[in-house]
């Protein structure tokens, strides 16, 4: 056998797959065929990277080459130039003003980050565990196992300040603890991979990418609490998630990582695979045991908490998959290292998925306390195009909204519930000038009520209030006081329901109503969208001095309502218009503009039609 | 057909969810008909409405046909900031049905999805178990073209 | 695997087949690759290079390439750069030379000088 000379790592997260990197994966193949050196180059599949935006994305070993949006026809040139011939690829390199890096570790989106969990995704096979144990993994088991008491891992977990990666921010330990201290015949461990945050990745990235290293963490914490049992909820919609945490799990029993007596230490594990199947509410613990027992997955209010009565009545932990990835590190580099890093209350690093409007998309990870500020414009690149930035959405369907006023905000659990923001699951949607805050928040609700299992009325006819409301108000029905409703409305719904869904639901709307009154305001008073967003808050109209009278605009309107001539031009009949914006899409000369605000011959024509009932009244 | 694929599971309630999904999966129209339900009702020794009250709750399971492939669009905000909206009314367009529709030729199921986890490609759709992410209204035709004529 | 031994076993060996990306580096041989460097040879030099690594277990030399270096007249031309010494350049090598040089230079630690082209920077 010939010694490999270089290391191909191929990002295959999903972002990347999607991008087509395994048809690219089969080209290197044939490509390294046809020029006889298929022997000495190791072609690797790795877990997520982080840029996806840039995807499909490869790392070239021993230069540490980076190559960005590498197509299916790029592959020869990179064979042919620099495996050949030593000429590595620069127009496939990322740029920056002007100036071509080649390595990644000089790609800035990489230069602030400081990988923990996400240490190895993106550098080793995610299917090979030897790999993994090269990076010094099963190492923190082995020392765990065989040198510490129970208790002395809760205590470094304790001082490490780790607290729960999937929203609450509830501290590890504590969990540990509670489960550690109750006497009883069989206790479980659950990763929760049931990441349904919109905009949030991360979970996905890490189980995909490094799956070994969850399995560790949640050895290591089963051997705390003295589970002995452990299951992996994972959502339907991950299949590569699913399939590489089984190839894990095999893998360590069959070299006895996991099973019978670990490490000679006398503790025993068994781990499985549950899935989901399309529920986000599932991603609440309680609705996660009842899902795994085989029950549909309401929650039940608490307590008694999983701790004392968890799956099938047992203690059971329940912890996300970035807290648990977060575990084996910690161990190995020592709790003082990792409360070293972030801000007072918010130890350690997170991982952010950077979404919407910023240059940068995909996984990062930070540490704690980093401004929204760096997030954004150093980690994320700033906003593509022109656009200026207007507001970010973190932690999902149950975080807020941010301005430009809290760009140097700390991203760390307190802060951020301060301004009605929430960390969540690390989503970070960031939105240019172009959107519109009270549609934002009308989507998120939707999401909402949609998800809503249905179990507590609060949740389920509170929040559909809610978005009706919502609705009229971008729809151009929107009443005086509406405002007032919708914040009465969410300040009962949080205080009220059963879950973590119901209670954090309305964030969206009143963190938008907190720093955006004004565009709820307009949206009512004015009928009017500044962003020209909502259909029924703007209109579109033909300026006679630009348009040439070519009739394009009246031959592609579907509804029929433009017409003119040459000589007298074309006008737009508001009432039958539906705002396709055809007309809009096919002017040779740009003679249409989308005007904010409600045509007064709609406001005319709603107040006159017979029956001038307002369709929301009751 | 359905009580093979029951047998490769213990006869407990928390394999229910695994069961479900695999004969749906098994089935030629990715559904669960009243027979598979009876069928595990007897397996599982769980009541009918148990079994029912479960697939209704989760989003992935159907108790009606669908066709041969389905395409999940994702409704989540950072595909709709990315303009999905444009992508969904692309795919209406050349399949020719609404959202919960079948074609007529049976090939495709049109669904939307929550959050599919891939927002760093937004717009995303997940068709069976492939991802197609960083879509435009060109690549989405590209993309069921080749599929069409694949089956 | 019952002990953290048996785990560090596995974790050497499985280093061993990471090199490429890091870690301990005593050697890296830089193989000129070059249109006149491969129409000279500088393939089969660098096959002979990772072949005879591979058949000699040295775990801790890295074989690389880069493009030409104008020494054209010399093609095929290896650079060996070891930590805190002064660079070689070995010129119009070819797989018996290649030979020669692992067992020399790599493996014993003296230059073949009737090969070198320069030595330093």
């Amino acid at each position: 056998m010939s010694l490999k000379r270089i290391d191909l790592l191929i990002c295959c997260g999903s972002g990347c797959v999607s991008a087509g990197a395994l048809k690219i994966k089969e080209r290197f193949h044939e490509v390294l065929k046809e020029h006889k050196i298929t022997s000495e180059v190791n072609i690797i599949e790795t877990g997520c990277m982080g840029p996806c935006d840039y995807g499909p994305v490869m790392v070239i070993y021993p230069e540490g080459i980076f190559y960005k949006k590498v197509t299916v026809d790029d592959v020869a040139e990179i064979v042919g130039e620099h495996f050949v011939k030593g000429r590595p690829v620069a127009r496939l390199m990322m740029q920056e003003e002007e100036k071509t890096i080649s390595a990644q570790k000089d790609v800035p989106f990489y230069q602030k980050q400081v990988k923990v969990a996400l240490g190895n995704c993106g550098y080793i096979d995610p299917e090979s565990m030897d790999e993994y144990i090269a990076t010094g993994g099963y190492e923190a088991l082995g020392t765990v196992l065989t040198e510490m008491k129970p208790q002395d891992a809760i205590n470094v977990i304790k001082e490490s300040g780790l607290r729960g990666r999937g929203g609450g921010g509830f501290p590890t330990h504590i969990k540990w603890q509670m489960v550690h201290d109750r006497k009883a015949d069989q206790k479980y461990i659950i990763c929760n991979g049931d990441e349904g945050d919109p905009g949030a990745f991360m979970d996905r990235s890490l189980l995909e990418g490094d799956p070994h290293r969850i399995l560790e963490g949640m050895m290591i914490a089963a051997y705390s609490m003295g589970a002995s049992q452990g299951y992996f909820y994972i959502r339907a919609e991950y299949p590569l998630a699913i399939k590489r945490i089984k190839m894990a799990i095999e893998q360590a029993k069959e070299v006895g990582l996991m099973g019978e007596n670990i490490f000679d230490s006398g503790f025993s594990f068994d781990a499985e695979v549950r899935t989901g199947a399309g529920a986000f509410v599932c991603g609440e613990e309680m609705a996660l045991i009842h899902s795994i027992e085989g029950e549909r997955g309401n929650p039940t209010p608490k307590p008694p908490y999983p701790a004392v009565q968890g799956l099938w009545g047992k203690p059971t932990v329940v912890n996300n998959v970035e807290t648990i990835g977060n575990i084996p590190t910690i161990f190995r580099k020592g709790a003082e290292w990792f409360a070293g890093m972030g801000s007072e209350k918010s130890k350690g690093t997170k991982v952010f998925a950077l979404t919407g409007d910023v240059k940068n998309t995909g996984l990062v990870e930070v540490p704690m306390g980093i401004t929204l500020r760096e997030l954004i414009f150093d980690v994320g690149g700033g906003m593509i195009g022109d656009h200026k930035f207007k507001a970010v959405q973190l932690g999902g369907p149950s975080g807020g909204c941010l301005t430009v006023d809290h760009l140097d905000t700390g991203v760390d659990y307190e802060s951020l519930k301060e301004r009605g923001a929430m960390m969540g699951s690390g989503g970070v949607i960031v939105m240019n000038d172009e959107k519109c805050m009270v549609n934002v928040a009308k989507f998120f609700m939707d999401f909402c009520v949609e998800e809503s299992c249905g179990k507590c009325s609060p949740c389920r006819i509170g929040l559909k209030q809610m978005l009706e409301i919502l609705e009229r108000i971008t729809d151009g029905y929107g009443r005086e006081g509406d405002i007032e409703e919708l914040q009465r409305l969410g300040e009962s719904i949080s205080k009220l329901s059963l879950c973590g869904l119901g209670q954090t639901a309305p964030n969206p709307v009143l963190s938008t109503i907190r720093y955006f009154r004004d565009e709820y305001e307009s949206h009512i008073r004015d009928r009017s969208c500044a962003t020209k967003v909502c259909n029924d808050l703007m209109h579109y109209d033909i300026d006679k001095d630009r348009c040439i009278g070519c009739s394009l605009c009246a031959r592609k309107c579907p509804t029929v309502c433009i017409t003119g001539s040459r000589d007298e031009k074309y006008t737009i009949h508001q009432t039958g218009c539906v705002k396709c914006g055809n007309c809009f899409d096919v002017c040779p000369v740009k003679a249409i503009d989308k005007v904010p605000g409600m045509h007064p011959e709609i406001v005319e024509h709603r107040a006159a039609v017979a029956n001038a009932k307002n369709p929301y009244d009751d | 057909m359905y009580k093979e694929i029951c047998a490769k599971y213990a006869p407990t309630k928390d394999n229910l969810i695994y069961i479900l999904h695999d004969i749906q999966d098994s089935h030629p129209q990715h559904y669960l008909s009243a027979e598979a339900v009876t069928t595990i009702s007897d397996y599982l020794k769980v009541p009918e409405n148990h079994i029912y009250g479960v697939i209704t709750f989760y989003s992935m399971y159907s108790t009606s046909p669908r066709g041969k492939n389905i395409i999940r669009l994702c409704e989540s905000p950072p595909c709709y900031i990315k303009g999905s909206d444009n992508i969904l009314r692309k795919l209406k367009t050349i399949l020719g049905v609404e959202v919960g529709q079948t074609t007529k030729d049976e090939k495709f199921t049109l669904e939307l999805c929550a959050c599919l986890g891939v927002c760093g490609n937004a717009p995303v759709m997940m068709i069976n178990d492939d991802v197609y992410g960083d879509l435009s209204e060109e690549k989405v035709e590209e993309i069921i073209d080749k599929i069409r004529g694949r089956n | 695997m019952k002990t953290l031994a048996d785990l560090k076993k596995i974790r050497e060996k499985a280093q061993e087949d990471m090199k490429l990306r890091g870690g301990n580096v005593r050697i890296k041989i830089v193989v000129g690759m070059g249109t006149s460097g491969i129409a000279m040879g500088a393939r089969e030099v660098m096959k002979t290079f990772l072949e005879e690594i591979a058949a000699r277990n040295l775990s801790d030399v890295l074989v690389t390439q880069t493009g030409e270096k104008g020494l054209s007249s010399m093609e095929p031309v290896v650079d060996l750069i070891e930590e805190g010494k002064p660079k070689v350049t070995y010129g119009n090598m070819n797989p018996d030379k290649v030979k020669k040089v692992v067992v020399e230079h790599i493996v014993n630690g003296r230059v073949v000088s009737d090969y070198v082209v320069s030595t330093g920077d």
